[in-house]
């Protein structure tokens, strides 16, 4: 066991667990968030996708240890009142079916939508490829992610909020 | 709030008394120690009125993505007049009224079974609350007229609110067999109001069963058998029980547990597990080896399963012969969420917190265990992060069951791995048939003959069902059907036999069409007209897909129909072809599944079902290999991705027919769209799933 420190939803967070513990389990059991969801263990899913420094990382193979002095942003952590552009967007394109992968789907657009302004379906079929959905709730995400870019530029463009703590 | 709860009490002994359809609607005193104190108070099973205004539904259907909270509300307000705002909606324990003999999910009912429960039970709560209003205002009830979550007196337009009548109605006799509206009054039947679970599912919120969390819980990680049916030998778990975090190490009946502090502990501690297994006779199975017995027991008759005319004597007399053999492997479920249950054993009751698409066997499969009686195992049913049938198994329940006993009273959450879930599923049998079709000179079907071989289950029918119940009308047909043994697990997966069979059936039927000579739509289209809504939603099909027009180069079109679960859908794929790499670019459906209920929700089950079949025809498929599964994760079982996600558009028959399915109606058809444009594409027949890329250069 080891303290580890880091910054967690703007707030700062002192652990004390195995360092080798992936920071999913770390966020899910041990702090009881757990909007970031378990579906592979292998990066192969994306439904774990948290921000660290504002980068889309997947939390089951990012030992805790590598996150102390870094800044952690978890679903949990977007919006009080799922007033993130991103969480717009969503609501507006009502994406979710069983809703399982949509944390990790929404971090990857977050990020995605924080730095690029205006993405083609292109860009954004390569940000979002690595985040599966069972549901085939694509078509809509295609579709939210092009409105979320655009409260995003509305609420003072991309870099402006979310995403790149 | 004691003397409310003893008046509720008397109330509800009174609705009790009073209903003879006291089943449809569900009255029933509360359980011991469960009266409702300041609670919402219940009209009936599926609502609950707040003296704040609040309206609490029942929702008693899983909600697994295809959208029960809200289109069951639907069903529900449209008769209680309430404000679909002040809607909240909770999933209750097992009741008969949920469900006989079964309170579960699946077969795509859940709207056929509710449609006229759930307008029976908000227009009864409804006529309840007019008649406390009727009451206090001491008018009769056709004075009064409810609306928006309040009763308005017609004559002085005074208004109550729903929450100030809910004690008094709540005291009240339900009334039974209250008419209900005719659909031209429908306000929210037909509608698409935003799903209600999209604000929890957007900020992870919403309570899926691995989401639970109780007091003093532990973590545990099962370790079984690679062999289906095999079982533990021996096992050393002092490894296991060094690694830090580790409580406890247990065998139950199918394997051997690590019960950790925490979900990774157990699993770290598991890996550390060293146990020998008893494989079992299965211990020897394999892909290759199963597709040759099953390629000779498809050689022999099988049981006859429909039969009209002679098929063998139309066949040998037939001026065309076509011929040929397909083949459709084991499928996994693999929902998002993998399998998970908490459980917590006491030697009063034991509670189960756990995504299922079938709560009673979840519930009786806890009292077996358990040896307590089904009432004492209360099932709090979560959101379910997927099922596609695969929760309607209680087999992940039983394992949570058994550990939890063990540890009794703690609570244990039983997490299953992704290779847990790929490993040890219930899948999608295998299956194997072998077509014949005969023509005569002017290329019209004169026989028709399947010889499938595939492992059943829960019945025959779902081995057969997609070509048994084809509805092509051919003079001379035979069905024949084989059971084979294989030790492997199977089950219902979204769609069932339709799943396989119908994509043999419609890539079978286009290779009569190319025998003939005959464009594939004006094939089918005559061979349909006895079976109106399937020509209908071919023609529509054909129609918004352009069939016929030109298309890009390199562009190819294939069709195909399906009727399953009530409903008619029918699909034109656009495909191109590249070095053997098919890509998918658009997908037309056209679908009557009756009356909707909320097109929204039918556009994306349709969306959802496509994507769901369509990583069939390229991806996925599970292979056995000395009795083990080959695939592990999502690397070498991979689902559809965004960029291989076709634009779908969904076309949708305006009907006042009973409505029918819609979860499970559009996964077969997209298989053989897809297959038969590969078709036109490289005139090459896919008759094995998924595609190989060699196959088609």
């Amino acid at each position: 066991m080891a303290a580890v420190k880091f910054t967690l939803n703007g707030k700062s967070q002192t652990v004390d667990v195995v360092p080798q513990m992936p920071l999913l389990w770390v966020l899910r059991d041990h702090l009881g968030m757990t909007g970031t969801k378990f579906g592979c263990g292998m990066a192969l899913c994306g439904a774990c996708t948290v921000h660290i420094n504002g980068q889309p990382t997947r939390s089951c193979v990012t030992q805790v240890s590598t996150v102390a002095g870094k800044s952690v942003t978890t679903i949990e952590g977007l919006s009080a009142d799922n007033s993130h552009p991103v969480q717009k967007a969503w609501i507006e394109a009502d994406v979710p079916q069983c809703g399982y992968c949509q944390s990790g789907q929404i971090m990857t657009a977050a990020a995605l939508v924080a730095k690029t302004t205006n993405p083609s379906d292109n860009d954004i079929d390569e940000a979002m490829r690595g985040n599966l959905c069972r549901c085939g709730t694509y078509q809509s995400i295609r579709q939210a992610v092009h409105l979320a870019a655009r409260y995003q530029a509305q609420s003072g463009g991309a870099q402006a909020k979310g995403g790149a703590r | 709030m004691k003397t409310l709860t003893k008046i509720n009490r008397r109330g509800f002994l009174k609705s009790s008394a009073a209903v003879g359809g006291g089943l449809v609607l569900g009255f029933h005193l509360p359980e011991k120690g469960q009266a409702q104190t300041a609670g919402p108070l219940k009209l009936n099973a599926f609502v609950k009125v707040g003296t704040d205004d609040t309206v609490t539904l029942e929702i008693h259907k899983s909600e697994m993505g295809q959208g029960t909270v809200t289109s069951l509300s639907q069903l529900l307000a449209e008769e209680l007049e309430c404000d679909w705002k002040k809607i909240r909606t909770e999933f209750p324990g097992v009741e008969p009224v949920y469900g006989t003999p079964m309170m579960g999910t699946y077969g795509s009912l859940s709207i056929r079974t509710s449609y006229n429960q759930l307008r029976q039970a908000g227009a009864a709560a409804r006529e309840m609350l007019v008649q406390a209003a009727a009451q206090q205002w001491r008018v009769d009830k056709s004075q009064c007229r409810a609306e928006n979550n309040s009763v308005v007196n017609t004559a002085t337009n005074a208004r109550l609110s729903y929450g100030s009548l809910a004690a008094a109605a709540a005291k009240l006799p339900a009334p039974t067999n209250v008419p209900l509206k005719p659909a031209a009054q429908f306000k929210l039947i037909g509608t698409s109001p935003k799903r209600l679970d999209t604000p929890l599912k957007v900020n992870g919120s919403a309570g899926f069963g691995l989401d639970v969390r109780r007091p003093g819980m532990l973590y545990a990680s099962l370790e079984r058998c690679p062999v289906f049916g095999g079982k533990v030998a021996s096992f050393d778990g002092s490894k296991a029980m060094a690694v830090p975090g580790v409580k406890k190490v247990v065998q139950i009946s199918n394997g051997v547990a690590v019960i950790a502090d925490n979900t990774w502990s157990a699993m770290e501690g598991r890996k550390a597990l060293t146990v020998k297994w008893d494989e079992g006779k299965w211990a020897n199975v394999s892909t290759p080896g199963l597709r040759q017995e099953w390629a000779a027991l498809a050689a022999k008759p099988g049981m006859s399963m429909r039969k009209a005319g002679d098929a063998a004597a139309a066949f040998a007399g037939a001026a065309k012969k076509v011929e040929a053999v397909y083949e459709a492997p084991y499928l996994s479920h693999a929902p998002m969420e993998p399998l998970n249950a908490t459980v917590e054993v006491r030697a009063d009751g034991c509670d189960i917190w756990v995504s299922s698409q079938i709560q009673t066997v979840a519930q009786q499969t806890a009292a077996m265990i358990t040896g307590l009686p089904a009432e004492k195992c209360q099932i709090h049913t979560q959101y379910l992060g997927g099922g596609f049938g695969r929760r309607g198994g209680a087999d992940y329940v039983g394992e949570a069951v058994e550990i939890a006993k063990a540890m009794s009273p703690t609570p244990v959450k039983l997490t299953w791995t992704r290779e847990d879930d790929l490993q040890h599923d219930t899948y999608r049998p295998a299956s194997y048939v072998k077509f014949s079709g005969g023509l005569d000179a002017q290329g019209n079907p004169v026989s028709f003959s399947a010889r499938i071989v595939c492992p059943p289950f829960g019945g025959n029918g779902t081995a057969v069902e997609g070509i048994q119940d084809m509805k092509y009308a051919i003079p001379n047909v035979q069905v024949e059907f084989t059971a084979p043994d294989t030790g492997t697990p199977v089950s219902y997966w979204r769609s069932v036999g339709y799943s396989q069979n119908c994509y043999f059936m419609e890539a079978f039927i286009d290779e009569m069409a190319a025998a003939a000579g005959a464009d594939p739509v004006e094939f089918r289209r005559k061979l349909l007209a006895g079976t109106p809504r399937l020509l209908n939603v071919l023609n529509l099909a054909a129609e918004k897909g352009d069939w016929g027009k030109p298309l890009p180069a390199g562009r190819f079109r294939g069709v195909a129909v399906v009727n399953n679960i009530g409903s008619f859908n029918a699909q034109v794929a656009e495909v191109s072809v590249s070095q053997g790499k098919v890509k998918v670019h658009r997908v037309v459906c056209a679908v009557d599944c009756g009356q909707v209920v909320n097109p929204a929700i039918v556009e994306q089950q349709i969306q959802s079902g496509i994507v769901y079949g369509l990583g069939t025809v390229t991806k996925l498929g599970i292979t056995l290999d000395k009795g083990r599964v080959v695939q592990k994760n999502f690397n070498n079982y991979d689902p559809i991705r965004i960029d291989e996600m076709p634009v779908v558009e969904v076309h949708i028959v305006q009907s006042r027919e009973n409505p029918g399915g819609i979860g499970e109606a559009s996964t077969p058809t997209i298989v053989p769209a897809v297959v038969n444009a590969v078709y036109a594409a490289t005139k090459k027949r896919v008759r094995m799933l998924p595609i190989r890329p060699a196959d088609l250069v």
